[in-house]
């Protein structure tokens, strides 16, 4: 089953190095990551996507939670979290096609973030399943490149805060 | 006060009470030593390799409860102490290496002797430090040994650069740590000591499964109250070995691989395990979905992680297990109080009557020396002494773990999750560095003497003599026997000879005493020449090659397919108990 996991790690070097080999050492597989600071400086985000069993996902968090870096971790329930992830890709686009890839773009709120001669970039902002639709709509055209940041997430702000350790942060 | 940053490297261990560490210098960490050439109340141990350093770290700290240190250089330096820290995480031994790096305007460009240690030991630190700054000192030492032996005690490692071991910084040690993601449990769950207590009490055939975490949590005396109040049977893992005294009418040996017979049909016929800072390791275990198939299981640890990991928990309880296992004989104490768990001693004779019915058992040397032999009259003139065992790896290891018989903490030093050959001669270096007033006396094999016995230099120079019992019988004896029992008796690159090299002569070059041995009527006598002589001392026991260790569990087999020593009508039972 596919799991997606919040931590809060402290922003000193070597942090995401230890939780790569974590998982590399236990055996477990990270589909897609992604880190990115967060409204404190001393405080970095990692969105992990993870396939495993619930028995494996409990090994993962609490073996990270032994990290000394590691601040918080929490699985984000498909339910009870916000998902999203960017897109960029280069579409091939002679002028004849252009307005008919647009207005499919629309649909999808995609920008257009790049124009040339005969290839443009869209950037599409949702939900990983909203962008892999986008994605097959636009294959027929031509994919020339495609780039997707892997899913960042946070819990619902009707959800139960998860205060564990940040609240200690100073 | 202003100072250097190798000073600060000093004064900080002294401000952690560190009393000696183990090292060898080079030239990363050459500030370093200089400020130990400049003063200091802490005593230093050169050994011969970087690897003795660290397994010497190791055998202080499982001797005296305390945090080892370990100092090495860059480069190779660094990468000797790999194996000691590797151990010292599988075996959660509280560990502190500092090394040197080059300076930090040549990390990354592959400088004489760069290593990225800290990237390589990822894997198996707790923690570790790359100093980019020498102001970072301080605070960096006192974290590492926080976290060394806080939780779940391990290594750690701190790299520092030549240049921030030169540089000057305006040194005041710290109170306090400041570490927010190092949160340890402080407590056990009440809820769940009450459900614990409560199922000891109800349970029929309990066990108490004890591994090493109990003797890391200096929660022996606890134990044995909770033992006692609950006439709960003891068996101790191999690194739990000396948790509970091995004389104790409770105690019921070893579990696992090499365990007695009635050890291990204890655990797989209890209704109740309280494994104990225990791991539910496959040298125990052997084949998981056979392991104690009708118990529940009631897991105390400082670990968290270690719940449900291989064996599903129906009352875990994480914290310190001091406090726990206190709080569980007091609630226990309250359930027979009110008429709950008075259990009869069925449970505890019928181990009993397995103990007698199937005793460890070999067969009597006539022409040669047998190992069991040995350890057993080992045993016999140590009884009663205040005695430090350690060991190295393979079959020595496993018969002094069924022969010798350990009453205290901290008695019994080995290499349980790693198996590093070769760690029982430093391991016994830093022991008695550790506790001078101790007999200290490494039981080895010929195969792990001759990986680390460059260190009997730094046991004789440095005034730490120690016994070596070389239990040689000419081959990497566990491999031989999993070559014959698992290979059709292919023996593959195992023989290493009874005489090369001729292990007394060795010792006479290393400046101690050496002694050989190859008939029963000469044992006693070596043993007390060596125990006397206040010298670091090797015997060369010259043992029966062909000697098979035995009761054993092949791997990934259940506990009831042990394969039992074959008897001749010479059988000798040993250790009558």
């Amino acid at each position: 089953m596919r799991h997606t996991v919040s931590v809060m790690v402290e922003n000193k070097p070597g942090a995401l190095a230890r939780i790569a080999s974590m998982f590399a050492r236990r055996g477990f597989n990270i589909e897609s990551l992604a880190v990115g600071p967060t409204e404190r400086p001393d405080v970095s985000h990692i969105t992990l996507r993870v396939d495993c069993s619930d028995r494996s996902l409990e090994q993962i968090q609490k073996q990270m939670h032994k990290l000394v870096n590691v601040l918080r971790v929490q699985e984000l329930p498909p339910d009870e979290a916000l998902e999203r992830e960017l897109l960029l890709v280069k579409v091939a686009a002679p002028p004849g096609k252009r307005a008919e890839l647009i207005s499919v773009a629309e649909v999808f709120n995609a920008r257009v973030a790049d124009l040339g001669a005969d290839a443009l970039i869209f950037e599409v902002v949702g939900t990983p399943e909203e962008l892999a639709s986008f994605e097959e709509l636009v294959r027929p055209h031509g994919i020339k490149e495609l780039v997707r940041t892997g899913r960042v997430g946070l819990a619902r702000a009707s959800a139960r805060p998860a205060p564990r350790r940040l609240a200690v942060l100073r | 006060m202003k100072m250097l940053g190798s000073d600060a490297v000093l004064r900080s261990l002294e401000a952690e009470g560190v009393d000696v560490v183990f090292g060898l210098p080079g030239g990363a960490i050459l500030p370093t030593y200089d400020a130990f050439a400049r003063g200091t109340t802490v005593r230093h141990v050169l050994a011969r390799h970087e690897q003795g350093a660290g397994h010497m770290a190791q055998g202080y700290a499982r001797a005296s409860g305390r945090v080892g240190v370990a100092i090495a250089t860059s480069g190779p330096g660094a990468t000797n102490l790999v194996t000691p820290i590797a151990d010292a995480w599988m075996d959660s031994t509280p560990l502190v290496c500092i090394t040197g790096q080059v300076r930090t305007t040549l990390i990354g460009t592959d400088a004489f002797q760069e290593c990225d240690i800290t990237g390589v030991t990822i894997p198996i630190v707790k923690h570790s430090w790359l100093v980019q700054h020498v102001a970072e000192i301080p605070n960096v030492i006192k974290a590492a040994f926080h976290i060394a032996r806080t939780g779940r005690s391990g290594p750690v490692l701190i790299d520092i650069p030549r240049d921030v071991q030169e540089a000057e910084l305006d040194f005041t040690y710290p109170a306090d740590v400041d570490l927010p993601g190092w949160r340890p449990p402080k407590r056990g769950h009440a809820k769940q000591i009450k459900e614990a207590a409560r199922r000891i009490a109800r349970a029929e055939q309990p066990v108490l499964y004890v591994g090493g975490g109990t003797l890391n949590a200096d929660a022996c005396d606890e134990l044995r109250e909770l033992a006692e109040v609950g006439g709960l049977p003891v068996v101790t893992t191999l690194m739990g070995k000396g948790a509970f005294p091995e004389t104790h009418a409770l105690h019921f040996g070893w579990p696992g691989m090499h365990g007695p017979k009635w050890s291990n049909w204890a655990m797989n016929k209890a209704d109740l395990l309280v494994a104990c800072g225990a791991r539910f390791d496959d040298r125990v275990t052997g084949k998981l979905a056979a392991f104690a198939p009708g118990a529940e299981v009631i897991h105390l640890d400082i670990d968290a992680a270690e719940i449900g990991k291989l064996r599903h928990a129906d009352v875990p309880v994480v914290g310190p297990l001091k406090d726990v296992l206190r709080d569980l004989a007091v609630e226990l104490v309250r359930l027979h109080a009110e008429g709950e768990g008075r259990r009869p001693d069925a449970w505890i004779q019928q181990i009993r009557d397995w103990r007698a019915e199937f005793p460890l058992k070999y067969a009597p040397g006539r022409e040669t020396l047998k190992p069991q032999r040995v350890m057993e009259l080992l045993q016999d003139m140590t009884a009663g002494r205040d005695v430090v065992f350690t060991t190295g790896v393979g079959q020595h290891q496993m018969w002094a773990m069924q022969y010798l018989l350990c009453e205290r903490p901290g008695s019994f030093i080995t290499s349980g999750g790693l198996g590093t050959m070769g760690y029982g001669i430093p391991a016994a270096v830093g022991a008695k560095a550790a506790r001078p007033e101790a007999t200290v006396i490494c039981v080895d094999g010929d195969g792990c003497f001759q990986m680390t016995c460059q260190e009997l230099a730094t046991a004789a120079l440095e005034q730490l003599p120690i016994v070596v019992v070389l239990i040689n019988n000419g081959y990497l004896g566990m491999v031989q026997q999993w070559q014959n029992l698992f290979f059709d008796d292919r023996l593959s690159h195992v023989h290493l000879t009874h005489q090369v090299p001729d292990y007394a002569m060795l010792a006479e070059a290393y400046g101690c005493a050496g002694f050989t041995v190859s008939a029963e009527d000469e044992v006693e006598g070596a043993l007390q020449a060596a125990l006397d002589s206040n010298r670091t001392s090797v015997i060369d026991f010259r043992v029966d090659p062909q000697e098979q260790c035995f009761p054993m569990i092949p791997a990934g087999a259940a506990a009831l397919d042990l394969i039992e020593f074959e008897e001749g009508e010479d059988a000798k039972v040993a250790r009558p108990l």
